[in-house]
Parts: C-alpha cells; structure tokens; sequence
C-alpha cells in the first residue's frame, strides 16, 4: 500500500537529519564577531561554535603564523571558559595572547612536536565538554582527521580551531587542500593607514574568507584584534565595505 | 668501621669513606687494623639492624618505581622501566635518587642497565652509571669475573684457571665451564648479558591500598587487560572509598608466567577514586607493558595516598570569568600520555627581558589573577634565538630604512620604537652591559617585524630579529 501523504515523513526526515547534523543542537549557536560587515556573510550570523574552523596565514612571515594566532586567540578571547592550546614548538608568545584579551590563566598549553600528537591530542580535549576552544597548530590536516576533529567538536560544542604552520614548501601547497572544517580563514597583512605622527597604528590585515559551509567567500580589509578580541573597520574603509555589500545584496535579490 | 666475628675471628664488617682512606678493608682481622691504625674506633656491627634498614631504604625507594628489591647486605634494584617517564628519563631519576641518598648522608652508588645483574656489576666495579639499552655486554666485558656476584671460591677458582675478566670468561665453552665451575657461574653470567631472566621478588609496601587478581589461564590479549585493569580499578577504588582517601600515585604490576614483574606507574594531579577515570589512564600506559607469554597475577597498588576534599577547587578556577569546569581529568589524560611536564600554564614573571617573560606552571596550579601588561607591544611568535639581520638606519638612533633577513631585502615604511630593555644585572655579571633597543617596524606590504639593536651603531651595535606577528 503506498503512503497516504509522502510529505509528512519527507519533513520529519528533514528534522530528523538536521538533529543528527546538529547533534541534538539548536542550530545557529554562533559567536558573532561584532563587525555587521562580517556577521552577515556568515551563516547564523556568526563563527559556528562545536565545529572545526581553520586558520592559515599569508604574507611574508606566513611561516610563524603570528597573525593567525592573534586571530585565533581574539576568537577564544570572546569566549568563556579554558582553553586547550596544542602547540608543535616553542615559538609562542603568550604575553602576545594577553594584547587580545585571552588571560594567561585560561589557557592550558600542551607541548608536543609532531601533528601526530597534536591531532589525537586536539580530539581528547574535544570531547571535554567544559572547553571553550581547542587550538591546533598542524601542518597537514587530512581529510579523515578534519572529519574526526568535527565530529568530536559537534558532539561535545567545544570549538575547534586550527592554526596551519608549515615548514617547507610541500606542506605550504598542502594547506589549500580540501578537508571538512566548517570555515577557512585567511589572514595576511596589509599596509595600515598613513598618520600623521611617528609610531604605529593598530595593524590592519587583509582577512578572506576562502571556504565556509553554507555561504559565500569574502574578503574584508579589518584592523587587527583589539584588547577584547574584537576586530574592527578601518575607519576609512567602513563606508565602503558597507556600499560594496549594499550593493551586492541589490544586485542578488 | 664496624667489626663482626667470623668463626674464632674478629674481622672488619664494614668502612666508611674515613677508615677506607687508612686501606683498612673488610675482611681485614680487627687486630691488623688496630696495629696499623693505633686509636681505631671499633663499633660492633649489627646485621640484622642492617638489614632492616636497606629494607626501610627500599620501601623509600618505591617513590622511584613500584618494583624495588632489596639485595642484602648492602644493594636495592629498582626496576624503573614503566616510571622513569614521571622523572622526565632515567639520566634524571638517578640524578634525582643520588642527589637524595647525598643529602641525608648515605654514601650510595648507582648504575642504569638492561639488566639487574649488569647494574649491579656496574654500581660495584664499573665506570658508566647509565647504560644504553644493547649496550650491556660491552659495558661490563672488562670488569673482573667478581662483578658476575660469584662467590668469593668460584672466583679465585676461575682466576687459578687465569680467567680473570667477564669478556674471557663469556669466550670460553659453555660445556667446560658447567662441568669444572658449576651452572652458578653461567647463570650469573646470562643474568648480567640479558640471556636469562631473573626474576626479583618486589617488596611490599605495608599498609597501602592494594587489589590482587590471580588468573587460572595466563591473560595476554590487550583487550582482556584493559578489563583486568578495569576490575582492578573498581576493588582498589572500593577501597579507598571506604577509608575516605584517594590515589595520587598508582602502581600497576602484571606478573608474567615466566615470574618476570612489569610495572607501568602514573601520577595524578589530585587524589583520585573514580575507577572509571583511573582505568581510563591506566590503559593509555598499557603500551609499556610486554606480556610475553601471558600475564598470572595483576596487582593495583595506590603507593601514595591523599585524603579527598569532597569538592575539589584546584582546577575549577581556570575560567578567568569564574566558570565552573572542571578540566583535571584531562589535564592527567594528556599528562599521561604527553608527558606531565608537557602539559603546563604559563604565568608572567616581571622581567623586561622578553625571553625571561613568562615560566611554565603545574597545568592546575591555582591562577593567581596576574596577566601581562597590556601596554607593552609584544609580538604573537618569538624567536627561540634572535636571528641576526642586516639594517640600515639613516641616523644613530633611529628605526633602519630597510633590512635583509634571510636573503630577503625588508624596505620598512613605518616604525616605533625603541623600547630600551637593560640587561639584569642582579641575575648575572654578564648581563650589566646588556642594552638593547626594541623596534616595531611595518614593511611595504604591512608586515610586522620585531628588530633589537644590541647596542648604539657607533660602538659597533648591530640588529637582531626577535618575532613576528605584532598585534
């Protein structure tokens, strides 16, 4: 006998994957960076917490990975709870960390020196769920790997955020290989303003959004994490960002 | 020096550093000695006092590894395989162990080896204290045939035969040996090359918290352990529920059928009773354990013990925001697995020298509050060694221009600076004359760079890369 109304179980199919997708979760538990700019061109209108986002650097020094550390750190700043930091060196400086917000006493650091520690080392404190973040540093992150770390990250909602390093040239081509973070984040720097006086202004970076599940990439000019973590548009460059994506948004509906 | 009697004898028992000095020896008649050295203090030695002493050593020793055999008169082995991880290497703990013996005045020889009977012929007659695995027949083939533990005949036996070494006596025919020396002396000497298994009964520490399993089948597969120590677990947690306290040291000794003990130690971070949690961490060292055959006996022993404080506070406290979370559990996970040095905080020391910043602190050690200030620029990644550069500044004491790092030419276009740090001199002498000039400085394309100069230009200062990623 064929169903009376295919509709019905269609629909509670639907519900009954974006449950098993979300874990159980409410969709759309985001943390939002606090720049409209960037808010609206991310789904929910946010950084997806319990799910793996990935950070690589551009520009001259990429190779340290200083600006996507900050960047990781202005996110983990905005959270609450500690925070696991697998590191693969001796490079960071924490007093670095302290400039966008995240107090020393919330971040426990693991040493270790290879991505194979790192990996298994990131999943145990995933499935901790009183973290707010885990932080990686990798130079290759598999596919089956990424999918293992989202899967522990959706299960538990701790976020988990990986930092690319690379030390050769092969495992710099490897960081534009696909794996299953829910965004990829790029951050180079870009000259900041011209004033008038000696010293500097706070930085300014080129931040692309090169992959996010669910939306469009996007490249924004931004001033560097503040003491908060919070990012900002420049000044100069506020209205236009905010004309362009006007624009954009006219001329897709 | 101590005397004993021998028959109608009264002989020397024992030396110190002192009476060594006097070529007095045991063995010597108290009445040589007493002619050579004419006010000679004498004390009557007491064996069994002895005895009872190495014994209270060797329980002390048991901080070092859960299997430690005394070998009266005067030896200990401490089997360190599964616990030299907890002292960061085997060179560190018997650095550790001597540094200890030295401070409470026990004159103490030690020696690290693949077996029990080539670190005792090392501790007594040998040069090298830490043998590396392998390396053990090389090690003890020059030392005299008596570092074997022979008895005092079979060697002057052997040394009538003019076999005087171990390496001429490993050379010589198996056959020949056993019939004209006896199976004692090829025993000894399998025991000290690693050719043959020497089981040492490991003492018991009294008193502590301890679950026993003994198996009927020798149990091998790895699965079947991690049940064995599940059930371990859960009696020794039973246990110390009862008496209200918790492990915070935990020994884990599978006997295998051939009678060989292996032992995986860990430590925890406060004292623990959750079987669940202890068999979680027990499992991850299952690696250093080698079943052989099979495993007969299993033992669980808590060798350190703290009372439970129902709530715990260590550890909850890492939310800066006062969250409540408790993160010890995997806090001893990774340290287990990683290390426990390896799992750290860091926590800011006033130093203006950047490299001096910050020290590691215990993962759980209570925060303190203190954060580094916010008003001092500091790059996101520093160099574990400034890398030096090429600069050119346009005046003395301005930012350079431009500068080459790594073959690569830097063209800067804006700069802050300098920050002068001077060196402490109250840490060291060397350090009086340190000046060093911090700039922050943009290149062309935005990218920050964190440059000292070590000195003005005029007395030959020149410029340094120090870290990247300014904030």
């Amino acid at each position: 006998m064929a169903l009376a109304s295919p509709q019905r179980p269609i629909a509670e199919l639907r519900r009954y994957l974006e449950r098993v997708e979300g874990h159980g979760r409410e969709q759309g538990e985001v943390l939002p960076f606090g720049v409209a700019a960037i808010d609206t061109l991310l789904p929910h209108g946010g950084l997806a917490r319990g799910h793996l986002h990935e950070a690589i650097e551009g520009g001259a020094a990429s190779q340290y990975a200083g600006l996507a550390t900050l960047y990781v750190a202005g996110i983990l700043a905005r959270m609450r709870g500690p925070v696991l930091w697998c590191l693969r060196g001796r490079d960071l400086f924490a007093p670095a960390l302290a400039r966008v917000g995240l107090h020393p006493d919330r971040v426990i650091f693991c040493e270790t020196w290879k991505d194979r520690d790192v990996l298994p080392t990131m999943e145990e404190g995933l499935k901790c769920g009183g973290l707010a973040g885990v932080v990686g540093e990798v130079s290759c992150l598999s596919l089956n790997a990424s999918r293992r770390l989202q899967l522990c990250a959706g299960e538990s909602g701790v976020t988990a955020l990986i930092i690319r390093r690379w030390h050769n040239l092969a495992e710099k081509n490897a960081t534009g290989e696909p794996n299953a973070a829910a965004t990829r984040w790029r951050i180079a720097p870009h000259p900041s303003p011209a004033t008038g006086f000696d010293g500097l202004p706070r930085q300014h970076w080129q931040l692309d959004l090169l992959r996010v599940r669910g939306g469009e990439p996007h490249s924004w000019i931004v001033e560097a994490c503040d003491a908060t973590g919070h990012l900002a548009l420049p000044a100069a460059l506020a209205d236009r960002s905010a004309a362009a994506s006007e624009q954009r948004r006219a001329a897709t509906g | 020096m101590t005397a004993i009697m021998q028959g109608q004898r009264r002989i020397i028992a024992g030396v110190d550093a002192a009476s060594a000095q006097l070529d007095l020896s045991c063995g010597m008649t108290v009445t040589h000695a007493q002619s050579l050295i004419p006010d000679l203090q004498v004390i009557e030695a007491a064996p069994e006092e002895d005895e009872a002493a190495l014994i209270r050593l060797a329980l002390w020793c048991i901080k070092y590894s859960p299997l430690v055999t005394p070998n009266p008169p005067d030896g200990i082995f401490i089997d360190v395989a599964g616990s030299a991880h907890l002292f960061q290497g085997e060179a560190a703990l018997v650095a550790d162990l001597c540094k200890r013996l030295k401070a409470e005045g026990i004159t103490a020889k030690a020696a690290l080896a693949d077996t029990a009977g080539c670190a005792w012929a090392l501790a007594r007659y040998g040069e090298a204290q830490i043998v590396s695995p392998g390396r053990g027949s090389d090690a003890v083939a020059s030392l005299p045939v008596a570092a074997l533990r022979l008895t005092p005949p079979t060697v002057s036996s052997l040394s009538d035969v003019g076999i005087e070494r171990i390496a001429q006596l490993a050379s010589k025919p198996r056959g020949s040996l056993r019939t004209r020396f006896g199976a004692e002396v090829l025993l000894r000497l399998d025991q000290a090359l690693g050719n043959a298994n020497e089981p040492l009964p490991s003492l018991l520490p009294p008193e502590v918290p301890r679950a026993e399993l003994r198996f009927a089948e020798p149990v091998g597969d790895p699965d079947d352990l991690k049940r064995v120590i599940e059930k371990l677990a859960n009696k020794l947690c039973h246990d110390l529920e009862a008496r209200g306290i918790g492990a915070r040291r935990l020994d884990l000794v599978f006997v295998r059928v051939d009678n060989i003990a292996q032992a995986a130690r860990i430590g925890l971070s406060r004292p623990y009773r959750e079987p669940k949690h202890l068999a979680k961490l027990l499992a991850e060292r299952l690696v250093v354990i080698d079943p052989g055959f099979g495993i007969e006996t299993a033992s669980l022993t808590a060798s350190w013990v703290e009372a439970v404080v129902e709530r715990q506070t260590i550890g909850r406290h890492i939310g800066a925001d006062g969250s409540q979370h408790d993160v010890s559990q995997l806090v001893d996970t990774l340290g287990v697995r990683l290390g426990e040095s390896n799992v750290f905080r860091v926590s800011p020391v006033e130093s203006l020298l950047p490299e001096r910043a910050m020290r590691r602190i215990p993962a759980l050690h209570p925060t303190e509050g203190l954060a580094w200030p916010s008003n001092l620029p500091r790059p996101a990644r520093l160099f574990l060694q400034p890398e030096k550069v090429e600069a050119v500044a346009e005046l003395p004491d301005h930012p350079p221009r431009m500068f080459i790092w790594r073959k690569a030419r830097h063209r800067v276009a804006k700069a802050d600076g300098p920050e002068r740090i001077h060196g402490e001199w109250w840490i060291s002498d060397g350090e009086t004359k340190l000046v060093r000039d911090y700039y922050r400085v943009e290149t062309a394309d935005g990218t920050r760079y964190w440059l000292f100069r070590d000195g003005p230009t005029e007395q030959g200062g020149s410029w340094w890369l120090h870290g990247v990623g300014d904030a």
